[in-house]
């Protein structure tokens, strides 16, 4: 068996004088019942056993229909995701989901719909998928390789309702000419078709019987060398990612400008590692932030303040060898085994806390979110120890602050031109000691009470850089130091891209080959006429979508009779006949159904 | 001068649509037409076969072809230089038999060169309303929803332009331009936004190739689709009862007697729907690459990314089902009628509505 019983080749013609190999096949008797379009026909076969069950089975899922059904179905199975926030690429999405749609929420995911592509049923449905192929795959390799040892088969008997049947009459009637004039013997004609075709890449066979000489040619082995390389491949890029992908990680960190950050698993902020991950995957490097440098649109007015340019100079060291390089967006830097790349980045306003004695309990350069494009930021500050109480400071950062008719802070341009810090203060437990885990980038407020900001007495504390200001109720002090960029960047290691990419081009490959080569049969076979002419016959058949078949016999017809021209002036009187008088000629150039 | 520049961009493409729109209105006419002239046709040779319709109808037009493949048929050859001289040898002739319609066809061949010259005038213009766009912004011309708009719809008349130099594919003048005037008006009025500098995230080089050649197999597609969508009609009327029902019935027929058979246009879907497939591929592939560059993985599940891929597993299903007994024909067909719906829906919807990383729009 080459290919699925139920493939349907390119239409052949009613006629039965095709050759074996080229027609639908009607699957084996005994093994496969006709599977055709009913794919019931097993169930009347004698029983097979468990055996026959299973082979039954297999064929069903090797068969195009399936591969068709599955392949439709995954199309549809992975439309759900786009829908739905997914874990993988949008997890506060889901969190944010489950927010708002509190019923509806738990029962998508109890068919976990926020896990579309590791859910059970997506991966059934590729796998089935992949296991097809692979049933698919295997019988026609082998089939391939087989065909690809043999030599074209025997040439049909009738040629005539094959692709662009076309004939040629060699030499005049022996009425009219002498022993002499007669043409060139059948096989020398023949031989010179076989060198023809030969030269245009054909495989090449002639054959003899009782009444014609003929030769066979089939052309286009590789549009099935492509099919078959496509299809591995796509196996090749499935087992890459499932099976090495396991082996990856991605962590993400971000780091301000002075900072250094060690690849070493407590190092980042979040991390995920592959299955089967071990902490001896993550290469010993280091990576400092020397600068981040962010360029802005100055000139043009209506897209002023748009980002031009972000770069991120570091400093690294790799096995103690120190290195300087910069990383930039669609630019990652490779380092170990890793790649690090600059996905996000934002600004880090240094921020000391004191005590009413004038003892720091806190400093450090805060990471604040970016809430718009002109970087107006939101951090939090939470002071657990040091002071009377818990203290924590909800923070508004804007690069360049500017106030609304209303009163109200915004930010005009995303670099820091005149920065302003304002926070609002918050006193009383910070919920840390409950156990659940919180976020450095958020605030519990249920247990504390606003000093400052709206609903306040007091208005927000704003500072520009350099300023300090008292803390309400004799808690103490508060200074903005100053503010430094920091940069998010993501660290990957991915042991498979190199074998993915490879896998892929050779998909690209095989599918360009299948698609495009054209698989054909041409055949010519001299007749010799009672009279002392040789009918000529040409004819193809295509395999697959081939638009350009009856071009090809045409094609071979005309070069081929200049070839037997081209020998006839050594014996002038053998003339080419045009067959348009030939009774069979009037079914040249009929298509194919 | 950025500034006027963009001006006259835009004052190109309001010409362009103009210019679309009279090749529309000839196109159409040309439609009108072959319906009546089937008509009277009809009326004094009685309905010839289909067959025989078809036979011409795939002849003619190239040119080249009818030489050997008529050469030996006297009754094609006879309708086919009847033809041909109706067209006045412009390699016109879009096939039926009978030297009796020679006066519709030769209308026809005015109404459907006036649609051919306008849409190919209209294409000159939008090709430069679009290298201004590109000189203007000192890039390439497809960074957000309006730039992808405007190349796009120029890809998918050149890609038409193209295809008629091998094919008379003329009769799907009207799908064509028609869709290029919607989508261009939709992109001037809704998604019409000033130059602006490509934002980091965009500088690369895979913007110029994966968008690129997305946009190419988008027009592919939109080619294909036309034809699957004639070949389902076609098929409708071949496989009827006398006299049809629903759009079939509507159509009367008549312009679908004009038309090549369904397996021919089958055949011509398929040729085209695979190299838009090839492009897709492509695309998706390029895609992944610059994701790995840009994010760090070359595959996450990003909603744009579930949608390239599912376009792409419904074209992988429609070539499957061209070669799949039971599904050749017809079902196949809807499977590239779907697809092409799935391109649009990801172009339209996607970009626009659903959530993910891709947010370049522009909007
Ligand atoms: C991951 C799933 C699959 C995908 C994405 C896929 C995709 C494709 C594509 C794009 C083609 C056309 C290009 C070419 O010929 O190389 C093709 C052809 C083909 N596929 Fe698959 N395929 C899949 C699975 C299968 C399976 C399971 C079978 C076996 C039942 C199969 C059998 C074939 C055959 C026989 C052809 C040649 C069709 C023809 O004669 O035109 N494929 N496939």
């Amino acid at each position: 068996m080459s290919r699925p019983s139920d493939h349907f080749d390119s239409p052949t013609p009613a006629e039965t004088s095709i050759p074996a190999g080229f027609e639908n096949k009607p699957g084996k008797p005994g093994r496969r019942g006709k599977q055709g379009t009913g794919g019931d026909g097993d169930i009347t076969q004698p029983r097979l056993g468990l055996v026959g069950y299973l082979r039954w089975f297999w064929r069903q899922l090797s068969s195009m229909r399936t591969a068709l059904f599955l392949l439709l179905m995954l199309a549809l199975a992975a439309v759900p995701g786009s829908l739905v926030p997914q874990r993988s690429s949008d997890p506060n999405g889901v969190t944010q989901y489950f927010v708002d749609n509190k019923t509806l929420a738990p029962i998508l995911d109890s068919f976990q719909l926020f896990s579309v592509y590791t859910s059970i049923w997506f991966s059934s449905i590729y796998l089935l998928l992949f296991i097809s192929l692979i049933g698919c795959v295997i019988p026609r390799t082998k089939h391939h390789l087989d065909a690809l040892r043999t030599p074209p088969p025997k040439t049909p008997a009738r040629l005539a309702r094959l692709g662009g049947f076309t004939t040629r009459t060699v030499g005049e009637p022996a009425s009219t000419a002498d022993a002499a004039s007669r043409p060139a013997s059948s096989a020398a004609v023949i031989e010179s078709a076989r060198k023809l075709l030969k030269k245009s890449g054909y495989r090449v066979a002639t054959f003899t019987d009782a009444n014609s000489v003929s030769v066979s040619a089939e052309r286009g082995y590789a549009r099935e060398t492509g099919n078959l390389v496509f299809h591995i491949g796509l196996v090749g890029i499935l087992l890459t990612v499932g099976i090495g992908g396991g082996f990856g990680y991605a962590g993400q960190r971000v780091v301000v400008e002075g900072q250094t950050f060690v690849n070493t698993l407590l190092a980042y902020d979040s991390f995920n590692p592959g299955r089967f991950f071990t902490d001896s995957a993550l290469a010993p490097f280091t990576i400092k932030l020397d600068r981040f440098q962010a360029t802005y649109e100055t000139q043009a007015t209506r897209s002023f303040g748009m980002p031009l340019d972000y770069e991120a100079s570091v400093s690294t060291t790799e096995g103690g060898v120190p290195n300087a390089s910069t990383i930039k967006v669609n630019d990652p830097l490779s380092i170990g085994n890793s790649s690090i790349y600059l996905l996000g980045n934002g600004y880090a306003p240094t921020i000391t806390v004191k005590d009413p004695t004038g003892n720091v309990v806190f400093t450090d350069s805060v990471p604040f979110l970016p809430q718009d494009a002109n970087l107006t930021s939101l951090g939090v500050v939470k002071i657990t120890d040091g002071l009377a109480s818990q203290l924590g400071l909800i923070g508004f950062f804007y690069p360049t602050q500017d106030k609304t008719a209303s009163g109200m802070s915004i930010s005009t341009y995303p670099d820091a031109q005149y920065p302003v810090l304002s926070l609002n203060v918050y006193q009383g437990s910070l919920g840390l000691d409950t156990g659940i885990p919180t976020s450095v980038y958020s605030l519990n407020v249920d247990s504390m009470k606003k000093l400052t900001g709206i609903q306040t007495d007091l208005p927000s504390i704003e500072l520009k850089p350099g300023e300090s200001a008292q803390l309400p109720n004799g808690l103490g002090s508060v200074t903005f130091d100053n503010v430094k960029r920091f940069a998010s960047f993501d660290v990957h290691h991915d042991p498979t891209s190199g074998w993915v990419l490879f896998f892929a081009i050779a998909v690209m490959g095989g599918l360009l080959t299948s698609l495009f080569i054209p698989r054909r049969r041409l055949w010519v076979k001299a007749l010799e006429q009672d009279d002392g002419t040789i009918v000529l016959e040409y004819a193809g058949l295509a395999r697959g979508d081939d638009p350009k078949l009856e071009d090809a016999v045409t094609d071979l017809t005309t070069r081929h009779s200049a070839a037997i021209a081209a020998v006839a002036p050594a014996n002038p009187q053998a003339t080419l006949g045009d067959s348009s008088t030939n009774p069979v000629g009037a079914l040249s150039g009929t298509k194919n159904p | 001068m950025t500034q006027a520049l963009e001006q006259y961009s835009v004052i190109l493409i309001y010409s362009a649509m103009a210019v679309y729109a009279l090749a529309f209105i000839g196109f159409a006419l040309d439609l009108a037409k072959r319906s009546s002239a089937v008509k009277s046709e009809n009326m004094a040779a009685g309905s010839g076969s289909s067959a025989g319709v078809a036979f011409v109808g795939q002849n003619t037009g190239s040119g080249r072809s009818s030489a050997t493949a008529l050469a030996e048929r006297p009754t094609a050859v006879d309708a086919a230089t009847a033809t041909a001289a109706a067209a006045k040898g412009t390699g016109v002739g879009t096939g039926r038999g009978g030297a009796s319609a020679s006066d519709e066809s030769g209308q026809r061949s005015m109404t459907l060169r006036l649609g051919v010259t306008m849409t190919v005038l209209a294409f000159v213009l939008q090709l430069g309303a679009v290298v201004l766009r590109g000189i203007a912004a000192g890039r390439v011309p497809w960074a957000n929803m309006y730039e992808f708009s405007i190349t796009g719809s120029l890809l998918i008349v050149a890609v038409f332009l193209v295809i008629l130099l091998r094919e008379d594919l003329r009769f799907l003048g009207t799908f064509i331009t028609g869709l290029v005037l919607v989508l261009l008006g939709i992109s001037t009025v809704n998604y019409y936004v000033a130059i602006s500098p490509l934002p980091p995230a965009l500088q690369s080089v895979w913007l110029v190739i994966h968008v690129f050649v997305a946009s190419l197999g988008t027009a592919f597609f939109a080619m294909g689709f036309a034809l699957s969508t004639a070949q389902l009609l076609q098929n409708r009327r071949e496989t009827g009862v006398e006299g049809g029902r629903g759009l079939a019935r509507f159509l009367n027929f008549r312009l679908l007697k004009t038309l090549p058979d369904s397996v021919r246009l089958e055949n011509l879907a398929y040729r085209i729907n695979i190299v838009g497939f090839a492009f897709w591929t492509f695309t998706l592939m390029a895609g992944a690459v610059w994701a790995e560059r840009a994010w760090g993985r070359y595959w996450g599940w990003d909603t744009k990314e579930v949608w390239t891929f599912i376009i792409w597993t419904i074209y992988a299903g429609y070539i499957h089902a061209r070669a799949t007994k039971g599904w050749r024909g017809s079902r196949s067909a809807w499977l590239a009628i779907i697809g092409f719906a799935a391109v649009l829906f990801n172009f339209g919807v996607v970009n626009i509505f659903f959530k993910g990383l891709h947010t370049y729009s522009g909007l």
